[in-house]
């Protein structure tokens, strides 16, 4: 029996020749079906509070103004946005090739560690804060694109499966970051809560003008943008999800499948550890605790609803964000406990992927006669 | 050391901490086991053990019998597992991914349904004293033997024979080798992946009602570490044997224990480094025993983390 491929990568856009028509019909399907899965999602998650004694419509009413109201409660989302839009894409592009990466809290615990390492350092001598950031963007980035890229080497030299090896490799990864935050890079003066040295207020990076959002939210769209130019347009790309689609095929053209494997999740691992960068260099300046917030996990769960297009990230972390940004008004205003956030994303999660059954299903969504 | 047994305290501890921490190891990849028998794989199961450990505790603490604790963590697994089953029955949905969702839901459920159960303390499970010829009171305490390991063992020594001579362990591994051959036999796939991963997941619940009820005894958000995915690992390391998960989570018990007994004789600079040895564990015994070039020996057929 011939063993069936996995596709993750995105569904090519309807098969049947590119018409204009064909094509329309292919991008409602791909946006109707994840919003009608996160419409049942709410409408499960609407019963789970009917049957906790409360009112869904004075749940979702909350969501709406905590997440989404006022200036306010949009600059928390937003902030909240920044890092799930690049851990997001440390799942969406190992995905276009085919793997399921669920690392994206070790890469940016690790990167937020490396950069605040590398602020500390290079602001000892004295460069400007431009200088300081760029190389804590590094620092980070390759701190988080080497972690991940142990995952896809692991599995196209040894057959590890990623999706373990991934997860096991975060605990690793929060086991040493807490090793070094409270041990050799503990800075002295941080009695209650153990952090790194402090990369000083100078090397902060500021936040956007008219807005008061940080520029990790930029760092995440630009991120996006130029991830979906090179799945989508550039040579690499198009033989990642060949590589996705069908290995064996890629071996039989004799594309580099370790290469783009690898490549895949050195720069989904990249852009998770810039996540980390940015909570150090805007947020936090250290790197501490706060930093294990669950945005990796929370990023699984962005790049599933999107379905892996780098694009579709941005709004869907954004809707994300804003509803872990309500979390506390929930908490504080109908006496639900903080995992009520917890609960509606599992719920979604789980309607998205049975979502996955309905694609090529209706015909509203196919041109040309049904076999 | 207060004991006078010095440097033996270390081995002595690992020892104690390989039988006390391998049951829910053994119960998961027990689960876990009869689950990829089937030819699917469950990676939810850290979050049907979270779940287990909320509604073990809860029930215990509610009725005062932690053995109701035990069942109903059973059913809340069973519940998970039979979620799980059904969204992996439709048509091209994958499995692994639906894993992750499990994961994810089952603890956030789990967090939310236990919150009013933190600070309460339940009636947990009682111990077996094996260690009374001794007078040290570490032995004492290495050798305190649960009931539920004696069941896990006894589990898995039914699960090695049920595979071989029974029509029910018969049907589950042609499913799990060949679902073309067990749909020309008249069986329903689905049917036999669904009986398979809920019974996988009723034990991996009780692995988790081990957690909160017996070892560390409590319930709180960070109960679990990860045990549910490693069993997924140490499954792949036992090469689908029952018998071998058994020697495989007495070694993974026996790592996880290693932290806090170098931390008893006072080692305590690398503590963090020591709790992480379970998961390098894991991840070297994965790198050693996996290949890219042939499917692994003993693996069922349709599995797809193999291939």
């Amino acid at each position: 029996m011939a063993p069936q491929a996995i596709t993750l990568g995105p569904v090519p856009a309807a098969t049947p020749g590119p018409s204009p028509s064909g094509r329309l019909r292919g991008a409602a399907e791909a946006v109707l079906i994840p919003l009608g899965a996160l419409v049942v999602a709410m409408l499960l998650f609407g019963l789970f509070i009917l049957l906790i004694g409360k009112s869904p419509l004075e749940v979702y009413g909350f969501i709406y103004k905590g997440g989404f109201s006022t200036s306010f409660a949009w600059q928390n989302t937003l902030a909240r946005a920044a890092p799930l839009i690049l851990t997001a894409l440390c799942v969406a592009l190992p995905a276009q090739a085919g793997l399921i990466i669920i690392g994206g809290e070790g890469a940016l615990v690790l990167g937020g560690l490396a950069s605040a390492v590398a602020g500390y350092q290079i602001g000892l001598s004295g460069a400007s804060p431009a200088v300081v950031q760029v190389f804590m963007a590094l620092a980070a980035m390759v701190a988080g694109g080497a972690w991940i890229a142990i995952g896809g080497a692991l599995r196209h030299f040894r057959g590890v499966n990623e999706t373990i090896s991934s997860l096991l490799l975060t605990y690793i990864a929060l086991a040493l970051f807490n090793h070094f935050v409270e041990g050799p890079l503990r800075d002295p003066a941080s009695l209650n809560k153990p952090s790194t040295m402090p990369i000083g207020e100078a090397n902060m990076v500021g936040m956007l003008p008219d807005l008061d959002v940080h520029w990790g939210l930029v760092y995440g769209v630009v991120f996006c943008v130029i991830a979906f130019v090179l799945v989508r347009y550039s040579t690499p790309g198009f033989a990642l999800r060949i590589v996705g689609g069908n290995v064996r095929a890629a071996r039989l053209v004799g594309l580099p499948v370790g290469v783009l494997l690898i490549g895949s999740c050195v720069l989904g691992g990249a852009a998770a550890g810039l996540a980390g960068m940015a909570e150090v260099a805007a947020v936090h300046g250290a790197a501490n605790a706060s930093l294990i917030a669950g945005y990796g996990y929370a990023g699984i769960l962005v790049a599933f609803i999107a379905r892996h297009n780098p694009l579709a990230i941005i709004p869907v972390a954004i809707l994300l964000g804003g509803i872990n940004a309500s979390g506390g008004m929930l908490q504080r205003r109908l006496d639900l406990p903080d995992a009520t956030v917890l609960v509606l994303q599992g719920i979604a999660f789980m309607t998205i992927l049975a979502s996955e059954t309905l694609y090529g299903r209706f015909r509203l969504f196919q041109s040309g006669p049904q076999k | 050391m207060d004991s006078g047994l010095g440097w033996w305290g270390v081995p002595i501890a690992v020892l104690g901490g390989a039988l006390r921490v391998s049951t829910p190891f053994l119960f998961v990849s027990l689960g876990e086991c009869l689950t990829e028998k089937s030819g699917r794989i469950n990676l939810g199961l850290e979050g049907v053990l979270v779940m287990g450990a909320m509604s073990g505790y809860a029930i215990s603490y509610t009725t005062g019998n932690p053995w109701l604790g035990v069942l109903a963590a059973g059913f809340a697994g069973l519940l998970l597992g039979v979620l799980h089953a059904l969204v992996c029955n439709l048509p091209r949905v994958n499995d692994i991914a639906v894993g992750i969702g499990l994961m994810l839901f089952g603890t956030g459920v789990a967090f939310f349904l236990g919150k009013p159960y933190v600070q309460p303390k339940a009636p947990t499970l009682p111990a077996i004293p094996l260690g009374g010829w001794s007078d040290s009171p570490q032995i004492q305490a290495a050798l305190q033997i649960n009931v539920l390991f004696v069941l896990g063992l006894a589990l898995a020594l039914l699960l090695h024979w049920a595979f071989r001579n029974t029509r029910w362990g018969m049907v589950v591994r042609m499913a799990g080798d060949s679902a073309d051959a067990a749909k020309a036999m008249g069986y329903s796939v689905s049917g036999i992946r669904l009986a398979a991963t809920a019974g996988g997941s009723f034990l991996a619940g009780i692995g988790g009602a081990f957690l909160s009820l017996y070892y560390p005894g409590s319930w709180n958000e960070g109960l679990s570490s990860g045990q549910g995915l490693m069993a997924v690992a140490l499954v792949i390391f036992a090469r689908w044997r029952p018998l071998a998960c058994f020697w495989a989570a007495l070694l993974f018990g026996g790592a996880a224990a290693l932290g806090p007994a170098l931390q008893s004789v006072g080692i305590t600079s690398g503590y963090y480094l020591f709790n992480a040895t379970p998961y390098v564990l894991t991840l070297a015994i994965m790198v050693v025993t996996c290949s890219p070039k042939r499917t692994l020996s003993g693996a069922p057929g349709e599995l797809s983390v193999t291939r």
